[in-house]
């Protein structure tokens, strides 16, 4: 059986699960039933600085989107951070680290963008005997009007200026939480890099309003006839977040920077996919607030089944695998042709492939065969879009098949087996021209 | 304790058992089903099902339309091509039509449950009484439609909607043809054919005549002369014979009388049905009536069909709807004589049959069932009562695309025509077809 084992930045843990820091992990009794649920890890809820705690809306915190049959896709929250008393919470993280040693203890904080603030926390939250800290520099609501949160993931500089006074005030290594409320993650990571971070973790939640209230014209989650944006997550972020760890991961001046993911990870396959990708940890909470702590088992029976399918033995023996296969458009082969393939023999003939062809796309499937309902792909106008692969209802019934030799019916052109771009392609005007 | 009142009574069950056994077949689905059900829905393009239905109800728009959280919607895209769509959600043999073509029973064998959606919509537009459609201008044309059936009705409407004033004359007391008279008790439950009537009647401009019948009263000569158009939707109005000897003995009897009787019972614990029932057909009818006969506390009830499983009209669904409820299918045998104690019939001789190329003969062996009472239900026949001015074509009215009759300016559709399929749904389309061809012929 794989061995799923994690170190990260000199953290073990059982698993690379752990819990990201949210209400899953606000306080003693949660934590707990996570360890007992199998959780490697977790980040404890975001700590504020000392003195009365924050406090939280008595109305609604969350709003949601749905697939079919009110599957959560997408959860929105307007919940700030942590709105129990430092101590209270600094007491119980020693406590369960110390009653569960093996499991990874991070804790969030936040404290205003000063010296002092972060220069009076630092040693309190250390003296709990936790792992590692882990700078929230993503809330997107709430903290953020206040100077704190996103607003100072936004500055590269303030990341950068914080990042080193934790680590010249603490021995404890440094996780910087990046937000995605950005035009480029790779800035505000490579500032965490330079102030000294010993990883990153990303993403935290996307700003957002999931729904207006179509009777009081009010965003949901409604408070007294008012809405604000929240931070949003779950499965619908995931393709967001996987993008953001691969330009940290392949950019040259962070490449190498460990990372701690977190973004829609719902099922094993999640995992694996953002530990090809580099993440040497995982962060799961979403799943955990639909489903309850229990996933974690399907996450580490599926990973570890997985691995052992492909022959890993350890996490290390396929992090980052996917990473030098991530590259620019313009050097992706251009000889490279495809054309969509229908098996029959899965065809419920639904005829959505058509529809979505026919409409929207290059008009290349047939809708009949012999005068019968039959839809096929016609490889004379198919572009390989995939479109017709990804609102086929059938799992594997379209499939992209390679074609390697002969002539593409579509463009008249010979299949070149070579590799060749967009930078040396006759089409464009910047194309490198070979020395003469 | 088993109930053994021998022959014919009533009263067979506890009172309470009537409303149990006769409440709906199918209840409806709750507003999450609806939607956990609509989820379902592929939205196929040019959607199996919508080619399947008779009236072709754009199915994928409306359930698509209940899973927006529009039902009302949803039931204006029935009711668009079936003004019928709340009765034909709860009759239609959608495991045959609709259901059957859903791509979801390729793909797993559980089509999406349309019938079910078709009510779920229908029911939360009709429950608050509301018209789906306003009148045209008044044209100041008439049309006589003959018959208040499935047919009448739908034709009726559609001229309504387009402006038209329409007469329909009705032999029977009540409308709804079929609706009210025929199909079994536990599918159009709480008077819901009446309902639907006055739902559809309430569009306007259609006044309609009761004790009306074709043929005792009522000309087609006199009517083309007086309507500007007529659309006849007459239904079948005799019964075939069993070719039985003593087929007239008491307790003999034909299954839409006794459906008809069952339908407009008050007090069904006051309906007389036999210990033993013998059914003899294949069909939806001998099914309605076999599996309300086991509903009303008989004791043993029997089908008995020519031919086998295959070959019956009834669905392979609705015969397990017969099995399930307890009656036994008699496959492969045919009537032969009425067994006739003091004038009353107590069983049937049977003869085993067998199909040889195709042909249907008797094998000689016989077997008798005891029986208190006999149902006939081996079809239907058109009886003209026009003075044999219309073509007919197999034995019933000829009429073309559009419904038309041979006869200038008369219309007919339903089981009344040949071709019928004696499905609701079926004569609900032939009525809209009719009344659009009428239409055009008004507006020439």
């Amino acid at each position: 059986m794989a061995d799923l084992r994690s170190t990260f930045i000199g953290i073990k843990s059982p698993n690379p699960f752990w819990l990201a820091s949210a209400p899953p992990t606000d306080k003693e009794y949660n934590v707990v039933r996570a360890f007992k649920a199998g959780w490697g890890g977790v980040v404890w809820k975001t700590l504020g600085e000392e003195g009365p705690p924050i406090v939280n809306v008595n109305g609604p915190r969350y709003g949601a989107i749905h697939g079919a049959d009110r599957r959560l896709l997408g959860l929105n929250n307007i919940e700030l951070i942590t709105d129990r008393p430092l101590e209270v919470n600094l007491q119980e993280i020693k406590k369960v680290k110390r009653e569960w040693p093996d499991r990874a203890m991070i804790v969030s904080i936040m404290v205003p963008c000063n010296e002092d603030s972060w220069k009076a926390i630092l040693p309190r939250v250390e003296e709990t005997g936790c792992d590692g800290i882990e700078l929230n520099f993503g809330c997107p609501h709430g903290m953020s009007e206040r100077g704190m949160g996103a607003a100072v993931g936004q500055v590269p500089e303030y990341i950068e200026m914080v990042t080193r006074w934790c680590k010249q005030y603490s021995r404890m290594p440094v996780i910087v939480k990046l937000t995605p409320n950005i035009t480029d993650i790779r800035y505000p990571a490579r500032a965490a890099m330079r102030g000294g971070a010993d990883a990153v973790s990303l993403i935290n939640t996307i700003s957002s309003i999931v729904s207006v209230d179509l009777d009081s014209f009010a965003p949901m989650p409604t408070i007294d006839g008012k809405g604000s944006h929240g931070g949003y997550c779950g499965p619908a972020v995931k393709p967001i977040a996987l993008n953001m760890t691969a330009e940290i991961a392949r950019d040259p001046e962070t490449r190498g920077l460990p990372i701690s993911a977190i973004g829609g990870i719902t099922t094993w396959r999640d995992a694996a996919e953002f530990i090809s990708m580099s993440a040497g940890t995982v962060q799961v909470c979403t799943a955990a607030m639909t489903y309850g702590f229990r996933i974690v088992e399907e996450m580490k029976t599926g990973l570890a089944r997985w691995m052992d399918e492909k022959g890993f033995a350890t996490i290390e023996d396929f992090r980052g695998r996917a990473v030098p296969n991530v590259t620019d458009w313009q050097y992706l082969n251009l000889n490279y042709v495809t054309k969509a393939h229908i098996d029959q023999d899965l065809c419920i003939k639904c005829g959505r492939c058509y529809a979505a062809c026919e409409d929207t796309s290059h008009q290349a499937i047939f809708k009949e065969k012999d005068g019968k309902r039959h839809f096929e792909v016609n490889d004379a106008e198919c572009v390989a879009c995939n479109l017709c692969v990804e609102v086929c209802p059938v799992d594997n019934c379209i499939t992209m098949v390679r074609q390697t030799e002969g002539v593409d019916p579509r463009t008249g052109r010979k299949i070149n087996p070579d590799y060749a771009n967009w930078t040396t392609h006759p089409n464009n005007p910047m194309a490198l021209k070979a020395a003469e | 304790m088993a109930d053994v009142k021998p022959g014919i009574a009533g009263g067979r069950l506890a009172h309470s058992d009537y409303a149990v056994n006769f409440g709906d077949i199918h209840p409806p689905l709750d507003a999450h089903e609806a939607l956990v059900e609509s989820d379902r829905c592929y939205f196929c393009h040019d959607a199996p099902c919508q080619v399947a239905c008779p009236t072709a109800i754009d199915i994928p728009m409306f359930i698509r339309q209940i899973q927006t959280g529009h039902a009302k919607s949803a039931a204006k895209t029935i009711f668009d091509q079936n003004i019928f769509g709340g009765m034909c959600a709860r009759v239609c043999p959608t495991e045959t039509l609709c259901e059957e073509a859903c791509v979801r029973m390729e793909a797993e064998g559980k089509p999406v449950k349309i019938g079910l959606l078709q009510r779920h919509a229908t029911d939360d537009f009709m429950a608050d009484g509301a018209q789906p459609y306003e009148r045209a201008k008044p044209t100041g044309k008439v049309v006589a439609v003959v018959g208040a059936g499935p047919a009448g009705l739908a034709c009726a409407h559609r001229l309504a909607m387009h402006g038209h004033e329409v007469t329909v004359f009705e032999a029977r007391p009540k409308s709804g043809g079929l609706n009210e008279y025929g199909i079994a008790a536990y599918k159009s439950t709480d008077d819901f054919a009446q309902k639907e009537v006055d739902f559809i009647l309430g569009i306007g401009g259609i006044t309609v005549m009761h004790g009306k019948k074709m043929g005792a009263g009522l000309d087609l000569t006199q009517l083309q002369t007086d309507y500007d158009a007529v659309f006849l939707g007459i239904g079948l109005q005799g019964v075939n014979a069993l070719g039985a000897a003593n087929d007239d003995a008491a307790g003999v009897e034909d299954a839409v009388d006794y459906i008809a009787e069952l339908r407009q019972a008050s007090d069904l614990s006051k309906l007389p049905v036999g210990r033993r029932v013998v059914v003899i057909g294949g069909g939806m009818t001998a099914v309605d009536a076999a599996v309300q006969s086991k509903l009303l506390g008989a004791e043993d009830v029997t089908i008995v069909y020519r031919r086998g499983p295959a070959q019956m009209k009834a669905s392979a669904y609705e015969q397990e709807v017969a099995q399930t409820r307890g009656v036994r299918i008699k496959h492969w045998a045919k009537p032969k004589a009425v067994i006739v104690k003091d004038g009353k019939a107590v069983g049937l001789t049977c003869e085993y049959t067998q199909e040889v190329n195709g042909k249907l003969s008797g094998t000689g062996e016989t077997f008798d069932l005891a029986a208190d009472m006999i149902f006939r239900a081996i079809g239907q026949t058109y009886v003209d009562a026009t003075g044999g001015q219309l073509a007919l074509e197999g034995g019933r009215i000829k009429v073309d695309d559009e419904k038309r009759t041979s006869v200038r300016g008369v219309w007919a559709g339903g089981d009344c025509v040949a071709g019928g399929q004696d499905l609701t749904v079926a004569s609900v389309d032939d009525g809209r077809r009719a009344a659009e061809s009428i239409n055009l012929f008004l507006k020439a």
